[in-house]
């Protein structure tokens, strides 16, 4: 091992192994996901490929053949439970993404939730055993996170019991779908309903798109690849084109609502429930979004530990970059975002699952709320995350560009969370509303609970409207719970200056939706105050349930630093606030550079907590053991370019260029 | 006016007819576009001249751009050789020299994605470090691509400090040779583009060793591969490092030396030389390595990062008056995205920074050109100014267009991720400035040690009576400065005097509290290399507010040269009234910190802030068609002029490899898993 991790492991305060179990949730967890782990490691069948040397194309085979292998090994394995499936296709996808992927996370899934038993009874064996490979096709060219506006049609003929399925116009044609390019053999089409000449808004059809046995496309099909992306190159995102398609009447899902054999249509009694799937993968992205970060920032970190460069003192030995104060204020923030983010997606789980049980008994009354916070955290913690890879990056200096780092993969794969399942400004407006509708609510005298509960105890409510910048300055900047009061203050402000924009520009516009575009940069920076919130809070309360004293010490310090960090960056929101005071600021600015000295003797111990595989972060700098030069020349010959010691262009363009001049 | 045939696809069924939402952004004219590209342009001459280059290259299939996005590294690589091979054949043909406006169009017209990029790199370092001799030498051969060269100065293990590089070229008398050699395996030169697989020649920096003593870096010419068949020379290891996240295009390589011996006479001696007993002699300063390195980072800034935000900004902003989503009223139809109040926000304080940027390099050019012949005659006057801005302003500008880029990328949703969009090249592309040619923060705390001299210079100059003047650029630093902001009210925040002002007085405050507490930490016992590190943090901060602050000042010197055009000073206007206010919103923190802004200010610069976008919308399409990007250039499906987006983006995706080559996968792996599955039921 590298002298400087070794050195930097063993001045660390504390034990990584209980901070690994901290993050797993139990000693338990951490056991069992790394036996699966090695069940696959351990495997002669799993071999790991460079993807970086490969085309697209190679990287698109290499992924179907781990699809393939991996059906059958979870099989072998025994591995049923959806938690440790997760963990199963972490470690062998590597990336984390598989043409069949929406066969399991939204063909079979929409196929429960909106079929009826006999659609269930019909499909769901064939697409479990994969006889059918399945796919998802919501977006079109011209219209994504806005439902409404897609434009395919699905018109009912009652004489042959069909519906024909047209993609009317170009932005029609369904485009981005994963696994549709190339892949999948049927498609649930989300589609405008029409039947006796009445639209009846979007429906979802099992559309057979290929032939089974030949795999050719179904004649009315037109179906490819959408061509190449920043990322995602094992992906086949497809597009869908349909003229004319017939399909039977019992090819709609019709749990909820119903075409009769008339054409009568039978509405569905609540469309609530729909949300379900929706507030799962965004929850779900919370928590690869700590996932995607914590793997930067343990690459970023190791490498920082590794390379020496320039001097502090002249004469003196080149220091650790890590020893620098401009890079630890680069990358501590970043790992401390990583670690409150690991509780965010944590929490966002647990109330998944809670919620899903009061929603089972029929209790809908918590969804409104966690649809909003779903919406929002994915947002906030997606935008912060996308950011932070680069920073990690870019703190690796030229190497951080290479794909031995493995951060430019994590990046091109990480982004796209930005704009799929929900467009981020669009979700942030999603909060706003729900922040919005509370703010109403309290002022017709109503209480709010959960996380909007603040609203409660704005000062309007007790005060005179007008006096939202008197604030008490009581914040003591050693407490992560003074400072959560504190983002709950700048929360509470920003939501109540985007309510009174808003109320204003009501008045002055004709339309509330007008209205509600001119005050949509006051909403979404209200919402982003209220996810900034919400992180601060859980980040404080996860200290509470934390039992060993060393881990506290750590976590607490990474908390601290969280929350001033973001104080720092949004100094002008605390100040003009009155929230606190310049000279907190100021000190504020100097608690940040104590802390980094702090954290620094354990930032490896930190990042080594997360316990990632060096297989799983594909990173030549990021290695456990730090022998990061020698590997990077190593990589590098195996580079395509060095198949040929001269390369054909010589021959072909270099030489005559010399001679013809 | 200009025809706009210019812009068109050639040879392109979709541009036959103009998209009608785009055609009518462009009905109302509030300025002359044709003239704002001029000026631009830097003249209407510029202009035609640039746009008779671009014909030239776009009506050659084999300079086109157009299957870039579905290559494979390697194809990309040699598809960028056989465009250098084209546009060089082209350049002779037509008698276009080497460093003419001509060749530096031709260049653009192909998003200058060819090989051999560094070969005029190495040209620029050979004229500002070689004798008059040497440059009598090597020129023509260079010039005449007899032979290939690069740059090679970044090791595996050292970047932007040059002191740590160990390559080591060590004088051997005896024979009048110098012997390169890497010592380490962190001494390979990594990185230099060109070298992986093209160049015969690398221009190889190196510890000077001579009569037993170190004299730091110099420049070595060594020749690397054979000028007979190309394959490395003895003592040579050299190859590729491997694919990066963008860059396809370019080579860039490693190259092992194991006692390569080259003649003294490779060592480039304008500054310095080794006489051939071994003596060394030094007319120069040593900063004078630095020389190449300014000219490189002006070149950056001019060629290659303020036009990928421009770009950016092209696509983003033509794609989003294409795309409609949601309805904004009830009745209407859905809205194009752009009018909606937070794509505005993401776009405009873009669009306004990547003209801010542009009248700001075009300005550091001049005054590098004007500098430029005072330092090679030994007046070094101006270096200490040059080095500082060219540093600063590389790491603000890189900084700014990598975030400007990626928000664009971001603000086209998913469409923005595909490769046909174009973006992902661009940010892929962009990002690489952040660390290459200096890392940004070490480029930032070069500025900030400039700073330090300079205030303390100030400070001294103000205590006594000898009244040396500052440079320029820091002037201000002695100027009288208000405590509080003047503005009663927001429209008082769209007086170009009154944000550079505070913009000013940001700067100098936090430029005064890091060399005070610089000072603090050093009375209090700490040595000055603990104490500035302790303090680099704040140093970063200051030297971005000074850059911030001479980008505004930049841009508000430029309107005011715009008298004579007052349709296109008042729309310009409020692209700098933007970018000044949108810079002062983000860092309201600094500004409300020491009661300069009040709170009620700053909400009065947000309103003023909000009250420029719809102003700027009317006019956003025509300030992304001004920079005159031809659609071969910017090969872009969602960013072309004529706005048929989704057409083109089907008829593009048609083109992809997985598309055209059949799917091996099927019959491989997805038809046994089918027929397995189907065996169980």
């Amino acid at each position: 091992m590298n002298q400087d991790l070794r050195r930097e492991r063993e001045a660390a305060s504390f034990n990584p192994e209980l901070l690994t179990h901290v993050l797993d949730g139990s000693p338990e967890n951490t056991r069992r996901r790394r036996e699966i782990e090695n069940l696959i490691l351990n495997d002669p069948d799993f071999q790991h490929e460079d993807l970086n040397f490969l085309s697209r194309s190679q990287r698109y085979e290499v992924a179907v053949k781990k699809s393939a292998s991996m059906v059958k090994k979870m099989r072998e394995f025994g591995i049923a439970d959806p938690e440790e499936i997760v963990w199963f296709k972490k470690i062998h996808l590597v990336n984390f993404v598989e043409p069949v992927s929406l066969n399991y996370s939204m063909f079979i899934p929409t196929l429960l939730n909106q079929g009826t038993t006999a659609q269930q009874d019909k499909w769901l064996l064939s697409c479990k055993g994969l006889e059918i490979i399945g796919t998802y096709a919501q977006t079109e060219m011209g219209h994504g996170t806005h439902l409404r506006g897609l434009e395919t049609t699905a018109t009912y003929d009652p004489e042959t019991q069909e519906f024909i399925l047209n993609s009317p116009t170009v932005t029609s044609i369904k485009w981005w779908p994963g696994g549709l390019g190339k892949t999948s053999n049927h498609a649930i089409v989300l589609a405008q309903l029409i039947t006796k000449g009445k639209c009846y808004g979007l429906h979802a059809f099992i559309v057979p798109i290929r032939e089974i046995g030949t795999h050719k496309p179904l004649p009315g099909i037109t179906v490819g690849d959408i061509g190449p992306k920043f990322g995602y190159d094992e992906m086949d995102n497809g597009y869908l084109k349909m003229d004319n398609y017939h399909i039977p009447r019992e090819n709609m899902l019709m749990k909820y609502a119903q075409v009769k054999p008339d054409g009568t249509y039978v509405k569905p009694v609540s469309n609530k429930l729909t949300y379900g799937t929706m507030v799962f993968v965004r929850s779900f992205l919370v928590g690869e979004a700590a996932r995607s970060l914590s793997k930067a920032c343990t690459i970023a970190i190791r490498y920082s530990a590794v390379r020496h460069q320039s001097e502090l003192k002249p004469g003196e030995p080149e220091p650790q970059i890590l020893d620098f104060q401009t890079q630890q204020y680069k990358l501590f923030p970043l790992l401390a975002t990583a670690y409150a983010f690991q509780f965010v997606g944590a929490y966002m789980k647990e109330t998944y699952h809670r919620i899903n049980e009061d929603i089972g008994q029929g209790d809908l009354s918590e969804l409104p709320e966690l649809h909003a916070l779903a919406a929002g955290m994915k947002a906030f913690t997606s935008w912060t995350t996308n950011a932070a890879i680069e920073a990690c990056r870019m703190a690796c200096g030229g190497h951080g560009y290479s794909h031995c780092s493995g951060l430019p993969n994590i990046y091109v794969n990480f982004t796209p969370t930005c704009t799929f399942e929900g467009e981020n400004t669009v979700m942030m407006l999603q909060t706003a509303r729900f922040l919005m509708k509370s703010y109403d609510q309290v002022h017709s005298g109503k209480l709010m609970c959960g996380m909007v509960s603040y609203l409660n105890d704005l000062p309007s409510q007790r005060i005179q409207p007008q006096q939202v910048a008197v604030w008490p300055t009581v914040v003591d900047i050693d407490s992560p719970d003074s400072l959560t009061e504190a983002y709950k203050l700048r929360a509470a402000r920003l939501v109540e200056i985007a309510a009174k924009n808003l109320q204003n520009e009501v008045i002055h516009r004709e339309s509330k939706e007008v209205a509600w575009n001119l005050t949509s940069i006051d909403l979404v920076r209200a919402s982003e105050a209220h996810c900034h919130y919400v992180v601060v809070k859980l980040f404080s309360e996860k200290l509470l349930k934390i039992q060993d004293k060393s881990i506290h010490t750590v976590l607490k310090n990474l908390c601290l630093l969280y929350c001033l960090y973001g104080v720092s960056q949004k100094a002008g929101d605390f100040l003009q606030g009155g929230i606190m005071t310049e000279s907190q600021i100021t000190q504020v600015n100097q608690r940040i550079k104590e802390l980094l000295t702090v954290i620094r003797p354990d930032a490896v111990a930190l990042v080594d907590a997360f316990d990632f595989q060096d297989v799983t972060l594909g990173s030549v700098l990021g290695r456990y053991d730090g022998n990061v030069y020698e590997n990077l020349f190593e990589w590098a010959k195996k580079s395509p370019l060095n198949k040929a010691e001269v390369h054909e262009s010589y021959h072909k363009y270099l030489k005559p260029l010399q001679s013809k001049l | 006016m200009g025809s706009p045939v210019h812009r068109v696809s050639l040879g392109d069924t979709w541009s036959r007819q103009v998209h009608p939402d785009i055609e009518c952004e462009r009905n109302l004219q509030s300025f002359n576009v044709e003239r704002l590209t001029n000026i631009l342009d830097g003249g209407a001459e510029n202009t035609a001249l640039r746009r008779k280059v671009e014909s030239i290259i776009h009506s050659d299939p084999k300079c086109s751009l157009k299957d870039n996005y579905f290559m494979t590294q390697n194809e990309c690589y040699e598809a960028a050789v056989q465009r250098k091979f084209h546009i060089q054949t082209i350049a002779k043909c037509l008698g276009w020299s080497e460093n003419s406006p001509e060749l530096f169009y031709a260049y653009r017209a192909v998003s200058g994605e060819v090989a051999l990029n560094i070969h005029s790199l190495f040209l620029k370092a050979l004229r500002s470090l070689g004798s008059e001799e040497q440059i009598a030498k090597w020129a023509p051969l260079c010039n005449n691509f007899q032979i290939i060269t690069t740059y090679a100065q970044t090791e595996l293990g050292h970047g932007t400090y040059l002191q740590g590089l160990e390559t080591e070229a060590t004088y051997d008398a005896a024979t009048q040779e110098f012997v390169v050699h890497s010592p380490t395996m962190t001494a390979t030169k990594w990185w230099p583009g060109d070298l992986g697989q093209s160049a015969t020649h690398a221009l190889v920096q190196a510890q000077l060793i001579c009569s037993g003593a170190r004299q730091g870096m110099h420049a070595f010419i060594v020749p690397i591969r054979s000028l007979e068949d190309h394959t490395p020379l003895p003592g040579i290891t050299v190859g590729d490092i491997g694919p990066k996240m963008g860059f396809d295009y370019t080579d860039h390589g490693f190259l092992r030396l194991d006692h390569v011996r080259i003649p003294r006479d490779n060592m480039l001696s304008r500054f310095a030389q080794v006489l051939p007993d071994g003596t060394y002699l030094k007319p120069g300063k040593l900063q004078i390595n630095y020389l190449s390195m300014v000219i490189t980072r002006v070149n950056l800034l001019w060629g290659e990062v303020t036009p990928i935000l421009q770009k950016a900004c092209v696509i983003a902003i033509r794609y989003s008056v294409i795309r409609r989503q949601s309805c904004l009223r009830p009745s209407d139809p859905e809205a194009k995205v752009l009018d909606h109040q937070t794509q505005q926000q993401k776009l405009f304080p873009q669009l306004a920074t990547a003209y801010a940027f542009h009248f700001l390099t075009s300005n550091l050019l001049e005054f590098f050109h004007s500098s430029y012949d005072a330092i090679l005659n030994r007046d070094f006057s101006l270096l200490p100014e040059l080095h500082a801005l060219s540093s600063g302003l590389k790491a603000m500008a890189s900084d700014l267009c990598s975030w400007g880029t990626e928000l664009c990328h971001k603000a086209c949703g998913g469409h923005g991720y595909s490769k046909l969009s174009g973006l992902p090249s661009l940010v892929a592309r962009v990002t690489a400035a952040c660390t290459y040619e200096g890392d940004n923060t070490v480029l930032y705390l070069q500025m900030a040690r400039f700073l330090e001299k300079n205030y303390l210079q100030a400070q001294a100059s103000q205590d006594s009576t000898s009244q040396r003047s500052l440079p320029q650029s820091v002037a201000y630093l002695t100027a009288p400065d208000l405590a509080r902001c003047p503005a009663q009210k927001a429209a008082d925040f769209l007086h170009p005097q009154l944000y550079t002002t505070a913009w000013a007085h940001v700067a100098a405050r936090l430029i005064k509290d890091s060399v005070h507490h610089l000072q603090t930490l050093m009375q209090s016992g700490a040595d000055r290399y603990e104490a500035w590190n302790q303090t680099t943090v704040m140093h970063v901060q200051a030297a971005k507010a000074h850059c911030h602050y001479i980008s505004v000042k930049n841009f508000t010197e430029t309107l005011d040269k715009l008298e004579n055009e007052p349709a296109i000073q008042q729309v310009l206007k409020r692209l700098c009234d933007l970018y000044a206010l949108h810079g002062i919103l983000t860092n309201s923190g600094e500004f409300l910190h020491d009661g300069f802004l009040s709170g009620a200010q700053v909400d009065a610069v947000r309103t003023a802030y909000l009250d420029l976008l719809p102003l700027i919308r009317k006019d956003a399409i025509l300030l992304t068609d001004a920079f005159d990007f031809t659609d071969q250039s910017l090969n872009s499906a969602l960013g072309c002029y004529d706005g048929n987006v989704y057409e083109r983006l089907f008829e593009w995706a048609q083109r992809s490899p997985t598309n055209t080559q059949g799917n091996p996968a099927y019959e491989k792996y997805l038809r046994p898993l089918l027929q397995s599955s189907r065996a169980k039921l």
